[in-house]
């Protein structure tokens, strides 16, 4: 494979010794002239012309705009509580990987510039001058951050890392080191419409083939549109929804979904792309341009409501900032959730007893849930504050006769990301992605051996890719991952289907 | 008065302005500076009533220190709990027995509590101290000034502790000293060494609350990550200078 080891799980974590630069190898490619400037950033993956003075201004600008940022420089004790917290410290060990040593590296700048400690005493309380290895430096360990937030939970004082990782990131690109993957995939999408940079008439083939794929299997001709204007509800979807597995049976979970309620749906090739990298790179300005697309959408399509597919970040972004980005959205039916989140939509079919569910379709696999982490602790799925984990598996167990859980400090708020979120889903972050992905493995293998668990399934397009990637590292298989959406659409009976699938099983609602 | 008795009278009041306009200028920055984006760490309240509680689990039981590691917990909350107990044990120097506050502080409960409280003090600061040397995660993440600033209460615990135990100090000069400052009725000032210490470490703490990690007690509570609501569906969040980038291209009219 490459030229370092999958880490090996244990039965129970170990928190490694700390080591020094183990992964300050590891970068991201750079961001070239071109992908830069498509996003209005200067420079080709070197430092610009005075890019000291460039950075200080900018950092001086974020801090005056960003509460968070400013108060999580001054607040943090050093207590040490984030230090084993983050499944990149826990897959590499490497010292920069915790939290707080990765705060530091934009906190020791900030000090030595904009604190009187720092100023007068910089030895005293760690500030530093800037100088491009601490520049290299950050570059390095803020693309070794997927933005997961974990250690903001257990924090005394709620510092969020990923606030910093978006805030140097944003510095950093605006001074001529951006990040290839995240600016070429959120320039695809202002070009064409989405990551993958799928135009139109391919989108529409491929949503054509797929009414096929479902007919061939159910004789139910099933309607994935595209562009309809007057349909009710606009689907925004993650673009791997269109054609990689296992994101591709989830968008076929959807459709039935939906034609089985019997309500009036459409894609759209303008917003062809849930997923909002924007965030990723801590631009404001991008994620709002990201997001206008879907107002444009919507309003050119004249839908009445807005549901999301199943997509971590794409949720963050939808739930707490579409509203700001992209809001008001008063032209829309305010009845429902604006935006909603397909499980949302799933839940309350299943609850009032709509959906046809044979369960035993489900039943060659036992399965597990991973929380993703913008989910479950950036935002919210349902009424009640929790219920982001409780309606995924109510959803599941509706589906599915077997499920078993995690272990309890895996899961909920104290999930672990897959280990390619925050615009880390490339290639060139291969060793990063393999070693971040520990924790998950762990606790995966553990269920796998306590409970007989076959599948985990997943409700984000980023978990998904990254599960299929590194799942053969760890001695598992690519298809032991698979979204939630793909459970409910093995396990739907659509009207008229095939009789001999309609033995006993009816409407059945766990929940 | 004495010469030392007015340096000190000069020192007290600068400490004093340097402690409460440097936090009130903190304060005033973290109340400009605006949060434009909803980033509640969720499972978030979706109250006013539910932040409060919220508050309430950090700041008086530190839950999620709590969460994260034990040892830190326990060191760290038994430290902070003896902060509160001492320093309401030394309301006594700066309240006047004919304040209506004085039969509280007068409290036996609260005198003796307050005495214990530097011997868990020192127990809590022992602990944090040594954690920091010993983990080799925190002593990666250490500066100096942390080891510093545990040092600095060890010595203010410590040197009460000996006032109250070994060297004691003219107390009715002492609060006839701090009375006076509220007073501007300068009076003199004990000169024990002991006393001496203890006050210029006091001060010192004082002085650099402003700028220093200290500044985690006030910051705590302008963390849009813990104090947001979980409502950004139901109530549009929008900045003033998010609002400024929406009235100049007016794409989401």
């Amino acid at each position: 494979m490459a030229d370092y080891e999958t880490p090996q799980t244990h039965e129970f974590p170990v928190i490694p010794t700390v080591m020094e630069g183990v992964m300050s190898h590891s970068a991201p490619f750079l961001s070239n002239a071109e992908f830069q400037s498509d996003l209005g950033f200067p420079g080709d993956g070197n430092l610009i012309d005075g890019w000291e003075d460039k950075f200080k201004d900018l950092l001086g600008d974020k801090l005056s705009k960003y509460r968070s940022l400013q108060v999580f420089m001054d607040t943090c004790v050093k207590c040490g509580a984030c230090t084993d917290k983050c499944h990149y410290f826990l897959g590499t060990g490497d010292a920069k990987n915790m939290p707080v040593a990765r705060q530091d590296l934009l906190r020791k700048v900030y000090r030595r510039y904009f604190t009187f400690a720092g100023k007068y005493f910089p030895k005293l309380v760690g500030a530093v001058d800037l100088s491009e290895a601490v520049v290299d430096e950050m570059y390095s360990y803020y693309h070794q951050c997927s933005e997961c937030r974990r250690c903001a939970v257990f924090c005394p004082f709620g510092i969020d890392t990923a606030e910093v990782t978006m805030a140097a990131r944003d510095i950093l690109a605006q001074i001529g080191k951006g990040q290839k993957y995240s600016n070429q995939i959120i320039a695809k999408v202002h070009k064409i419409g989405n990551n993958l940079g799928l135009p139109g008439p391919a989108l529409a083939d491929t949503l054509e083939g797929l009414e096929e794929d479902v007919e061939d299997e159910t004789g139910v001709k099933v309607r994935f549109p595209l562009d309809e204007k007057g349909a009710d509800i606009l689907l925004v979807t993650p673009s791997a929804d269109f054609f990689a597995e296992p994101h591709v049976d989830g968008l076929m979970g959807y459709g039935k979904v939906f034609h089985a309620a019997g309500v009036s749906w459409t894609l759209s090739s303008k917003a062809s792309e849930a997923a909002n990298f924007g965030l990723f790179i801590g631009s404001y300005e991008q994620m709002r341009q990201v997001s206008l697309r879907i107002r444009d959408a919507a309003k050119e399509l004249g839908v009445k409501r807005i549901i999301f597919g199943e997509c971590g970040h794409a949720w963050r972004v939808a739930y707490n900032h579409l509203n700001t980005l992209a809001g008001p959205w008063d032209f829309l039916d305010q009845s429902y959730p604006i935006p909603q989140h397909i499980l949302e939509f799933t839940k309350d079919c299943l609850d009032r007893g709509i959906l046809n569910i044979d369960k035993s379709q489900n039943d060659d696999m036992t399965l597990t849930f991973h929380d993703s982490c913008n989910i479950a602790r950036a935002s919210r799925i349902g009424a009640e504050p929790g219920s982001q984990f409780t309606i995924p598996r109510a959803v599941i167990k509706a589906v599915c006769n077997n499920f078993y859980d995690m272990s309890a400090d895996t899961i909920h708020d104290a999930t672990f990301c897959c280990g390619g979120g925050g615009g880390l889903l490339t290639d060139d972050l291969m060793e990063l992605r393999v070693k971040g992905a520990l924790p998950r493995m762990e606790a995966l293998k553990n269920v796998i051996a306590d409970k007989g668990v076959t599948h985990m399934a997943a409700i984000c397009a980023i978990c998904k890719s990254q599960f299929t990637k590194v799942l053969p590292y760890y001695g598992m298989t690519m298809d032991q991952i698979v979204s939630v959406h793909q459970l409910v659409s093995n396990a739907i009976i659509l009207d008229g289907q095939g009789d001999a699938d309609e033995e006993e099983s009816d409407s059945e609602e766990a929940a | 008065m004495t010469a030392l008795s007015i340096i000190y009278v000069i020192l007290f009041y600068a400490a004093m302005i340097i402690l409460v306009a440097g936090v009130a200028n903190k304060i005033m920055q973290y109340i400009r500076v605006p949060a434009p984006l909803k980033i509640a760490v969720t499972p978030a309240p979706l109250t006013r009533g539910g932040v409060a509680y919220r508050f309430f689990t950090e700041v008086v039981l530190f839950n999620s220190l709590f969460r994260a590691t034990k040892w830190t917990w326990i060191f760290g909350w038994i430290f902070h709990l003896s902060l509160v107990l001492a320093f309401l044990r030394h309301l006594r120097y700066v309240i006047s027995p004919n304040s209506f506050l004085w039969p509280l502080v007068n409290l036996e409960v609260v005198q003796s509590f307050g005495k214990y409280a530097g011997f868990a003090m020192l127990f809590g600061l022992t602990g944090l101290l040594a954690r920091r040397i010993f983990v080799d995660r925190v002593r990666y993440i250490s500066s100096p000034s942390d080891y510093l600033m545990l040092l600095l209460i060890i010595a203010i615990a410590t040197s009460g502790l000996l006032m109250h135990y070994v060297w004691h100090t003219d107390i009715v000069q002492l609060k006839a000293f701090i009375m006076g400052l509220f007073l501007l009725d300068w009076q003199n000032l004990p000169s024990d060494p002991v006393l001496l210490g203890h006050l210029t470490l006091v001060l010192f703490l004082m002085m650099i609350f402003p700028i220093s990690k200290l500044l985690h007690a006030p910051g705590l509570f302008f963390a849009p990550t813990r104090y947001q609501l979980d409502n950004p569906r139901e109530k549009r969040h929008l900045s003033d200078w998010g609002a400024a980038i929406e009235a100049k291209d007016g794409r989401n009219k």
